[in-house]
């Protein structure tokens, strides 16, 4: 039966899965047990990642709730597309993004030369509030999408009965739109608090010293300042307990998950108002959209020069990047595949834990197992591959999972009925079916994984850099032209790469 | 010859049985008011729902522990019978082989489906692109190449107006009396068993009852079919 040799497929994926989450766990509990007990710097760098976690995602919601709001209510050309572009900060390389702020709120940044001319400034952009400004820049689009969703969800016939009670805004806000919030907000909290309690590569860059050292960036650390390895696997085992806390909480708490199709959907709305309120929300949303193209505009105005005189290594590490993005993607999709060929609960839900463990603490578990082996630098590419791999994975099952459902409960009793089973079944029902969640979920993970500036780091590279790695490389030595100039290729090819995968999966005969 | 011993189908608290058999080339219409299991026979015939009890026997061959594709079983559902992602010459070929590549005799053996069903031509197109009745046309050119000796059909042509309906089961009538396949053929119209089939097998109050001839048993018909047609 294929339903039998679906799930025999399903348990080994979830297994291989399970092996490569819980191996490096094992490793990092038997290495923490080796007597480092943590002291005051690994509790501040705790309170670090809660505040600035906490900080990141109530800002991010709070900002979020005016841009949400137009959106919902005013129809205006470009609302598609502004919505589409509020998905684009998920694929965008983090790096990129980093270098862009400072281009625009660093020393010499844009912001900073305006205020002097005032005779104001100059804002720092390092610490705590550039760390939150990047993971703001990041999770607002993504609290946006959420709450949009939920002000999606409001039946228009509600609003339709306010306008004919002519009830005024604020008994319209009180009465529908506050008891939607109530439901939504919380998750929304939840999961970018989440979110940036794992997040390093923005610790990386803008964070740092004493007053301004996540956990994750911790773990870094004591892998190359001092190759402390019972540090860091205390502190690995310290993230693991945040993030997987935290993890299970968005989950409990987030129902919109800011993913849906149909955002784009017009709902007739009787209540927008006129008058100040439609000056006030043409505003919000032309900050929004200036607050997140400025600093890609920035980057990309000074990256263009730096085109011409490219440093050496970049095609190298542009190979490089697509290889392992390519790799990523393909080993995503096939796992998730053979995940979602299970139709099961639990296996989905095993999908689900690499949620709870972030991209630091897993190659801390992998280094502690290959180090007395074989040196970890050798095997750096491989192991970017399966972090990014784990990493995309909980995103892509929740996608194809559902259209994997589907697709046998539309066409199962059909396959059953010609005796397609196997490979057959494969090629002639779930592939062709499944075809444009492929291709979304190829690209997300391509992109996911060419951007990713995390476990390179840890493992050091041996002659083969990253396109993130390099621009890192470069941004520390000032090089800031020819870092944006890499930042842009790298953004070029994350964004095309997941074009190209999303496109094809939606081809005219899938 | 198809024979339902002792069969006892049960769902829930929902309960059917069935104890008959079924001479090889009859054309049996089953009849019942709605949510009386006639779907549910056919299902477990076809291998999609396990009877509690009891046996479906084929040539005297229990088919019990056989996957539908295995089974000498060919079925139409009410809806999805045909991969809205594949055209039509592929679907009609997937009652043949699996296989991605044609053999010349395969693809013969396709096209003269086709044209025996009156869709000569219509093999590159999707399902979405033809009409209502033609799509019920080319999951009958499929059956026609799967050769099975068994025909269930769980009213396909619903949807289809009363013209188009009379003429697709003319056109099974005629595939039927072509190939020498038993059929099983669901319905709720009595017209449509007096039109195509030569007996009835009445499912009502938990029994699905033995074949009777379709003319006699509709123009007299007993306590239980009144009931159902309701005069």
């Amino acid at each position: 039966m294929a339903l039998r040799a679906g799930a025999l497929i399903a348990r080994g994926s979830a297994g291989l899965l399970l092996a490569l989450l819980f191996a490096p766990l094992a490793a990092i509990l038997i290495r923490a047990g080796g007597g480092y007990l943590p002291a005051p710097a690994d509790w501040a760098a705790v309170r670090f990642t809660l505040l600035q976690a906490a900080l990141s995602a109530l800002v991010s919601v709070a900002l979020a709730l005016p841009v949400a709001r137009a959106l919902a209510r005013r129809r205006f050309p470009g609302r598609r597309l502004f919505i589409a572009l509020t998905g684009a900060p998920f694929i965008l390389p983090v790096i990129v993004a980093v270098m862009g702020l400072v281009a625009i709120f660093g020393v010499r940044g844009a912001l900073n030369t305006a205020l002097a001319q005032l005779g104001l400034g100059p804002l720092r952009i390092y610490g705590l509030h550039g760390v939150v400004l990047a993971h703001v820049f990041f999770n607002m689009p993504l609290a946006t999408r959420m709450l949009l969703q939920g002000w999606q969800a409001i039946p228009a016939e509600r609003f339709r009965l306010a306008a004919q009670l002519n009830l005024p805004p604020a008994a319209t806000f009180r009465l529908l739109e506050v008891p939607m919030l109530r439901q939504v907000v919380p998750g929304a909290l939840a999961a970018i608090f989440a979110i940036c309690l794992a997040s390093f590569a923005v610790a990386l860059i803008l964070g740092g010293g004493p007053r301004a050292t996540t956990v994750e960036l911790a773990i870094y650390q004591a892998f190359t300042f001092d190759f402390d390895l019972g540090r860091a696997a205390v502190l690995a085992l310290m993230q693991t307990a945040l993030v997987a806390l935290a993890a299970v909480a968005a989950l409990v708490f987030a129902r919109a998950d800011g993913s849906g199709a149909g955002l784009g959907r017009p709902i007739a709305r009787w209540d927008a108002p006129r008058g100040w309120r439609r000056g006030a929300d043409v505003l919000v949303l032309m900050l929004a959209a200036a607050f997140l193209a400025a600093p890609i505009l920035s980057l990309a105005l000074s990256g263009l020069p730096g085109l011409a005189q490219l440093p050496a290594g970049i095609w190298g590490a542009a190979m490089t990047s697509v290889l392992v993005a390519l790799a990523s993607a393909a080993l995503t999709c096939l796992l998730c595949l053979g995940m979602a060929a299970g139709l099961s609960a639990v296996v989905q839900g095993v999908g689900l834990l690499p949620l709870a463990l972030s991209p630091l603490v897993l190659g801390t578990g992998w280094f502690l197992i290959l180090n007395p082996v074989i040196a970890p630098s050798v095997l750096a590419l491989p192991m970017l591959v399966a972090v990014n791999t784990l990493m995309a994975m909980p995103f892509c099952l929740r996608i194809l999972a559902p259209a994997y459902a589907r697709a046998e409960s539309d066409h199962g009793r059909l396959a059953d009925q010609l005796g397609l089973r196997g490979l057959a079944r494969l090629r002639w029902l779930v592939l062709p079916r499944l075809r444009p969640a492929l291709g979304f979920c190829a690209g997300l993970a391509a992109a996911l994984s060419m951007g990713d500036l995390g476990v390179i780091t840890l493992f050091g590279t041996s002659g083969q850099d990253t396109l993130p790695l390099l621009m890192y490389r470069l941004m520390g030595a000032y090089r800031t032209e020819a870092a944006s100039a890499v930042g842009l290729i790298l953004m070029a090819l994350s964004f095309g790469l997941f074009w190209l995968f999303d496109r094809g999966g939606a081809a005219p005969d899938a | 010859m198809l024979d339902l011993r002792s069969l006892d189908i049960r769902q829930g608290s929902f309960r059917l049985r069935a104890d008959f058999r079924v001479a090889p080339g009859a054309k049996v219409a089953v009849l019942g008011p709605s949510g009386a299991g006639k779907s549910t026979l056919l299902s477990v015939i076809a291998g999609f729902f396990p009877a509690q009890g009891g046996s479906v026997l084929w040539q005297g061959q229990p088919l019990e522990g056989l996957a539908p594709g295995r089974r000498p079983v060919a079925m139409l559902f009410q809806d999805g019978n045909l991969f809205p992602h594949l055209d039509i010459a592929r679907n009609v070929a997937l009652g043949l082989t699996p296989a991605r590549r044609l053999t010349p005799a395969q693809r013969d053996r396709v096209a003269q489906a086709l044209a025996r069903v009156g869709l000569a031509g219509f093999g590159p197109r999707r399902p979405a692109e033809l009409s209502g009745g033609q799509q019920s046309r080319a999951a009958l050119a499929r059956i026609l190449v799967q050769e099975r000796p068994l025909l269930l059909l769980d009213e396909p042509f619903a949807a289809l107006g009363p013209a188009l309906r009379a003429e697709m089961l003319d056109l099974v009538a005629a595939l039927v009396e072509e190939t020498g396949a038993t059929l099983l053929m669901v319905s709720h119209a009595p017209e449509d068993a007096r039109r195509i089939a030569g007996e009835i097998v009445l499912v009502e109050g938990g029994t699905a009852h033995p074949p009777a001839p379709a003319r006699a048993l509709l123009d007299n018909p007993p306590e239980a079919l009144r009931r159902y047609l309701g005069d």
